[in-house]
């Protein structure tokens, strides 16, 4: 399935829905990231629902501002 | 305000530009900044509002200075380490430019003050380095409907975007809740290279500027990213969200939230 990904066009194969994509690109803490779906913020309870389609396209946002280091 | 001779020539690199001018550069001379943080971002943000004569600029910050800090807190210096950042960064501000009204206060932004804290500002910058500071100041300005630029720098990325209330995607539109503190393992791999501090602050007091004098197109319903090992920067649409628990149709977020904060011990 051809996805763009970030805005680079990957094919991916063996996924199914957005938590798989997740897993596959090794993304360690989903707690960290917000996902768009062709334009539009998912529901993070939706990750496992949400079938992708050939063309999607994907952006993964992540957390920015944490890992505040006190010396 | 009438420009004097010597802002005249101070400024003079602003007047000549045709979106500046002396009406421009009058509404930077009145403007009410706040910047909350005295830090990475908040070491060019400070600079380069000063620099550009903002009349007034706010800051808050509870921190003292420490020798971790000067790789990227360019307004500190190896001499102002134990002294408050307010007054540390304050004196540099006055040394720079002495048209600019100062005012500090040594405390961290709370859900008990920050209300009280942005009042009276017309913009306000988030230049703190935690989650729950930024939640604070996204849900206060959403409240108070005070335009705001966010922004966050971790590793060798950084991101920002601004705010307007009522108009434009918040952060909780993009990042509902903050992450939970166990999920911050990102604790363990932190740092961030101290020049993303320069290109993400200064990039918020563009578009601070651009909000008081009125041109231009805003950092709004967009994210814009920057990869520094890439030397990529993106600009992604975002939307503003009807389900947002702060700026949605049915709010439940009415009121500020004190979030644990996730701090770091650092072991060498
Ligand atoms: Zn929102």
């Amino acid at each position: 399935m051809r996805l763009t990904i970030n805005g680079k066009e990957e094919t991916v194969s063996d996924v199914v829905n957005i938590a798989d994509l997740l897993k596959i690109r090794g993304i360690e803490t989903p707690e960290m990231v917000s996902v768009e779906l062709n334009s539009e913020i998912l529901n993070r309870v939706d990750f496992e629902t949400t079938q992708l389609k050939e063309n999607d396209q994907i952006e993964f946002l992540f957390f920015m501002g944490g890992g505040q280091t006190r010396g | 305000m009438e420009l004097n001779e010597e802002q005249i020539h101070r400024y003079s690199r602003h007047l000549i530009l045709a979106d500046v001018g002396i009406e421009g550069q009058q509404k930077i001379l009145e403007a009410k900044v706040l910047v909350i943080g005295a830090g990475g971002l908040g070491s060019p943000i400070l600079y380069y509002l000063a620099a550009a004569g903002v009349g007034t600029i706010g800051i808050v910050d509870g921190d003292v200075v420490d020798m971790t800090n000067l790789q990227r807190q360019i307004v500190h210096f190896t001499s102002d380490i134990d002294r408050t950042k307010v007054q540390s960064a304050k004196e540099k501000i006055n040394l720079l430019n002495p048209d600019v009204q100062v005012h500090i206060r040594e405390e961290r932004v709370e859900a008990d003050n920050a209300l009280e804290i942005i009042s009276g500002y017309d913009f306000i910058v988030d230049g703190t380095d935690n989650f729950a500071a930024k939640y604070l100041i996204n849900d206060a300005c959403i409240i108070t409907k005070k335009p705001y630029s966010h922004a966050g720098i971790l590793r060798f990325n950084g991101q920002t975007m601004t705010v307007l209330p009522g108009e434009s995607a918040c952060l909780r539109c993009i990042f509902p809740e903050p992450p939970p503190p166990d999920a911050v393992p990102t604790c363990s791999q932190a740092g961030v290279l101290g020049v993303l501090a320069g290109v993400l602050g200064t990039l918020q007091a563009t578009e601070t500027l651009k909000y008081i004098l009125g041109k231009g197109d805003l950092l709004a319903n967009r994210l814009q990213t920057f990869d520094a090992l890439k030397m990529e920067f993106r600009n992604l649409k975002i939307k503003k969200r009807v389900e947002c628990p702060v700026c949605g149709e049915s709010p439940q977020i009415t009121s500020l939230i004190d979030y644990e904060q996730t701090v770091c011990d650092l072991k060498l």
